[in-house]
């Protein structure tokens, strides 16, 4: 099934001259392990817009997650600048970070992530407790189609529920950012279109910039632009002339 | 209610089984300490509240004879404000239909009807009829043990002349909560009264018309009472003066006194044991849950949650443990501390006893457990408050393991692979492994207390009836008689064999510190009254100097070899100074002992006998008691029976609800920290046990496992166990310790054995509960799992 808002991709795609929501110049990561130095990231740069979604893609161990968690604010660079509008993400105290993920970021992790002892509502409300405007977490379930599973417990329900559950979770707030780490790694194909689907909607309809983080290849039609990360650098990048449905996209 | 607060919920259901154990432990410990501090404060509170009411005295004194002018003197004293005399008699009561004969302290009452320094309290009838003669008052213990009521009749014998009397009333004095016979470490009412007539009669009876032979004395706001019992004595020692005292040596003060300060250090050592224990489990339930909810912490601050709201909400989860227990706890507090008020009731006699719930002891007790929450909680609070979300989102590295120490030295080979894998683990966190001995330590420490001192307890009667006083009968003499009139005693049917003593008032002096005591002269000979130490040796009577209690000695800041001034408050009143030749370890009473050799020449006479020791055939012990209390010049009939029964059921009552309370703070403890460390170990081994059961082990095999772990800090407990149970024996006899009585420090290996014994089958119990888990542990799942 074709998506409805297929052809205004190309119109949302942001002018070039407009100002970058996320901004990273030479952002290095370095990880200290034992004794040795571990470079996660080795000087990258990167400009996102307001309203896009990108696919980051990148084999195991080439620094994507690091990347995905400094522009969430869970950490910071040893070197180099990144910035979200006027907030600066490098160096910051954890209380200001707190406070940026708190306003602006949702996270959606392979694993969920959900805490098993509360039920989809409450796990959403989790969220909701803490945001300014939030949705109610009934409509945030509604928007990822779990009307009907509101006070059902982590644990009776499936993988791909349970994702959009967290997917639930991190909207729930009206992020102007959503931080996907690998959001279908831990799923099968059909599932996993479900949840992309959902992704692709919140974009569309909530305006949400979308990152989305996969070694998954075949992810990568989905997104507005293409960054491909390897061995901790930007190897390239490419932009979608269209954007591809969720349920066009196989593996 | 927030979806924290929510999770916060359900994490403590799912725990609820180390959840309960904490607040059991927090429970406990707090029941405890409520429960004494406020039997303390209901003791105090009633002692001072009738103390004032009745202007209990502040010094008392006993002489030969002073005439009644001689009080405005000692009125006229710096320091005094009033003066009270009276006149003090011991006395045989005759009861109608009584063969066992009783004896008591009979006073003088003034004209008004009852002493004005330490006003009696009528419990039923009335006082004395101001100008009427043969009229009695009765303290109500010996009143209730006889059976006695108002316009009962009755006789006393005193100084040889009868009088006959009938009650007008039952009353409490304040100078007799507890009715002591002189010497006796324990009341007997039955055969033991304080009883006040009108002053005339008595005076008459004594010869002591116009005179008094006791004072008491209130002093004035301020005033010194050392410098005042010194000028006090002064005065009397020309009417024979027997020495003042103040309070602190007042039998029924000093009783109810011991009882507050003990109560008082039961409230401060037990209760800070348990919470101890609470806050160990606290910290490990905690970092455990910190630990297995890492991937959620995350999350949590990836939303947006600060790390305070994360810390806040771990902290919470000990908090409301604490607080769970610190209301269960409160309320057994309360109960506890009612039922200690009913112990006391029926002990001492006050007029009511003043049992008042109190906040300040239930708020200090929640800040307790709030404290002890911090301490167990603040290591995984701290931790989930600096876990880095980004580093959260990661699997935890897996720990370090490494080769133990006792692989090292190849001792390894001899155990199997899962003997391996359980000695790395507990070698990897070696604090928690050592904590976890030492809370299963610290309750058979307790167990171990209460085990002891029913033992001791019992040795202790054995010891004073068994090798200390070994006579059936003791004689009291009202005066000094030559020891062939003790001969005389044994003529009599049925004594097989007679031993004479001197006993005589002194007061010992060293340095600023003095002490009034009844110096006793005994034959070094002797077979009937011997000086045994705790360790059962029988210590030789020195020929000279003097042998002290070692609890006298260090009361008097003195030890073996050095000099005492020893004032005798009798006869020519001679001051000397003595060697301290000896100190005895003993456990009952204070004694000072010298040979008979060595008292004669303090006192310059010869063999001179103011008692004496009768062993009798056992059928005529009762006959040769009867005739004898009626016999001239003798004072008193002391049983051995009687006093082995009246020392047994004190301790039964008191040491034997103690040993009950102790056994189940044991109990909760030990279940709580086994049940503790083998639900951990269940929580953490959960894969590996999984595995093993994959790879083929049958379920006894793997629970073998976790037996294997809890029994291994059976045993490691041991050691500690041992040095912390003699430790806390030690401590508990050391507050315990009174001139009444001491606990023997010495500890078999046997209650060691019995407290592993108990521990064991209280980690029995919590293994069965194990097995049930191990059935329903899901391997797939298990084994799925990701930490």
């Amino acid at each position: 099934m074709p998506s409805p808002g297929r052809g205004l991709s190309a119109i949302a795609s942001p002018p070039l001259d407009a100002a970058p929501a996320f901004e990273a110049i030479g952002v290095t990561r370095i990880y200290r392990m034992g004794e040795v130095d571990v470079p996660a990231l080795r000087g990258v740069d990167l400009r996102i817009w307001d309203g896009e979604l990108v696919v980051i893609l990148g084999p195991s161990g080439s620094g994507k997650s690091t990347l995905l968690h400094i522009l969430g604010g869970l950490d910071v660079p040893t070197a180099g600048a990144v910035r979200y509008r006027d907030h600066d993400l490098a160096g910051q105290d954890e209380r200001r970070l707190t406070t940026y993920r708190r306003e602006h970021v949702g996270f959606v992790f392979q694993f969920y992530n959900l805490v098993p002892s509360l039920t989809a509502r409450e796990n959403v409300a989790l969220a909701c407790e803490i945001a300014s405007r939030p949705l109610s977490p009934e409509e945030a379930l509604e928007r990822v189609g779990l009307a009907d599973h509101l006070d059902h417990f982590p644990s009776q329900l499936s993988g791909g529920e349970q994702q959009r559950v967290a997917i639930a979770r991190a909207i729930a707030k009206r992020p102007d950012v959503l931080l996907c780490d690998e959001p279908t790694g831990a799923l099968d194909a059909a599932t996993g279109r479900i949840v992309l689907g959902v992704l692709d909607r919140v974009n569309r309809e909530l305006g949400s910039t979308v990152l989305i983080i996969t070694h998954n290849a075949a992810i990568g039609a989905l997104g507005d632009r293409v960054v491909r990360i390897a061995d901790g650098r930007v190897a390239g990048e490419r932009r979608n002339p269209v954007r591809a449905a969720p349920a066009e996209v196989s593996w | 209610m927030k979806a924290l607060q929510r999770k916060l919920l359900r994490d403590l259901l799912l725990s609820r089984g180390t959840g309960l154990a904490v607040i059991a432990v927090v429970a406990c410990g707090l029941a405890t300490f409520v429960g004494s501090t406020t039997a303390a404060r209901a003791l105090q509170r009633t002692q001072a509240s009738w103390y004032a009411a009745s202007r209990f005295p502040h010094a008392f004194a006993r002489l030969r004879r002073a005439p009644d002018p001689v009080t405005m003197r000692l009125a006229a004293l710096p320091g005094v404000a009033e003066v009270e005399s009276r006149i003090l008699a011991e006395a045989l009561v005759e009861l109608p239909g009584r063969l066992d004969p009783a004896t008591a302290l009979l006073g003088s009452a003034p004209p008004r009807g009852t002493p004005r320094l330490g006003e009696l309290h009528v419990r039923r009838g009335r006082l004395l009829a101001p100008g009427r003669t043969g009229e009695v008052l009765v303290n109500e213990a010996f009143a209730d043990a006889n059976a006695l009521r108002p316009g009962d009749p009755m006789a006393v014998l005193v100084n040889g002349r009868r009088l006959t009397l009938r009650v007008s009333g039952i009353v409490l004095s304040p100078e007799h909560v507890m009715a002591l016979r002189p010497g006796a470490v324990v009341n007997d009412d039955r055969h033991y009264g304080i009883l006040w007539t009108d002053r005339q009669s008595l005076a008459a009876a004594m010869d002591l018309t116009g005179a008094f032979n006791a004072v008491t004395l209130r002093l004035a706001p301020g005033a010194r009472e050392a410098r005042v019992l010194e000028e006090v004595d002064h005065v009397l020692a020309p009417y024979g003066g027997l020495g003042s005292y103040g309070r602190e040596q007042q039998t029924s003060h000093r009783l109810v006194s011991d009882e507050i300060t003990q109560m008082r250090a039961m409230a401060a050592s037990l209760p800070p044991i348990l919470l101890g224990v609470a806050a160990f489990l606290l910290s490990v339930v905690l970092s455990r849950m910190v630990t297995l909810q890492r991937p959620q912490i995350a999350t949590l601050k990836a939303l947006g949650y600060s790390d305070l709201a994360v810390g806040l909400h771990f902290g919470g989860f000990a908090v409301v443990l604490a607080l769970a227990g610190a209301a269960v706890g409160v309320l057994g507090g309360w109960w506890m501390g009612a039922q200690l008020s009913d112990t006391y009731a029926r002990y001492y006699r006050f007029p009511a006893m003043l049992y008042v719930l109190s906040p300040e002891p239930m708020v200090l007790a929640t800040a307790l457990a709030l404290a002890a929450a911090l301490l167990g909680a603040g290591g995984a609070v701290r931790r989930s408050v600096r876990l880095h979300p980004a580093e959260a989102l990661q699997p935890a590295a897996p720990p370090d393991h490494r080769p133990t120490a006792v692989e090292r030295l190849g001792l390894g080979r001899m155990l199997s692979p899962a003997g391996r894998m359980l000695m790395r683990d507990m070698g990897r966190r070696p604090w928690r492994t050592a904590l976890s001995a030492l809370g299963i330590a610290a309750a058979m420490a307790t167990q171990m207390l209460g085990l002891a001192s029913a033992g001791a307890a019992r040795s202790l009667v054995q010891h004073q009836f068994e090798r200390v006083a070994r006579e059936d009968l003791d004689i009291t003499f009202t005066q000094a008689v030559r020891d062939e009139a003790v001969r005389g005693l044994r003529a009599l049917p049925g004594v097989l064999h007679a031993e004479p003593y001197r006993s005589v008032p002194v007061r010992l002096r060293a340095g600023h510190q003095s002490y009034l005591a009844g110096l006793v002269g005994l034959e070094p000979a002797g077979r009937l009254r011997r000086v045994v130490d705790e360790r059962c040796r029988v210590v030789p009577i020195p020929e000279r100097g003097l042998m002290l209690s070692r609890y006298l000695a260090e009361r008097l800041r003195l030890t073996a070899g050095d000099r005492v001034l020893v004032e005798v408050l009798d006869g020519k009143r001679p001051v000397r100074e003595l060697k301290v030749a000896a100190t005895v370890d003993d456990l009952l009473g204070v004694q000072v002992v010298a040979s008979r050799s060595a008292v004669d020449e303090l006192l310059g006479e010869s063999r001179l006998a103011t008692g004496a020791l009768l062993t009798a055939h056992p059928v005529q012990v009762g006959a040769i008691q009867a005739r004898l209390l009626w016999a001239p010049r003798v004072a008193g009939v002391g049983l051995r029976q009687a006093s082995r029964t009246a020392v047994v059921d004190m301790l039964e009552e008191s040491l034997v609800w103690f040993t009950r309370v102790l056994t189940v703070l044991a109990a909760v403890m030990v279940v709580g920290v086994v049940y503790n460390a083998a639900r951990l170990a269940m929580a953490e081994r959960e894969r590996e046990l999984a595995t093993l059961r994959v790879l083929g082990f049958t379920r006894r095999e793997v629970w073998g496992v976790l037996a294997a772990e809890i029994a291994t800090q059976l045993v490691l407990a041991l050691g500690p166990a041992w040095l912390l149970g003699r430790a806390f024996i030690a401590i508990f006899a050391a507050v315990v310790a009174s001139e009444t009585l001491r606990l023997p420090q010495a500890v078999p290996a046997a209650t060691l054995l019995d407290a592993a014994l108990v521990a064991s089958l209280a980690a029995a119990a919590v293994l069965l509960v194990a097995w049930r888990w191990l059935a329903r542990l899901d391997l797939v799942s298990a084994l799925k799992a990701r930490e």
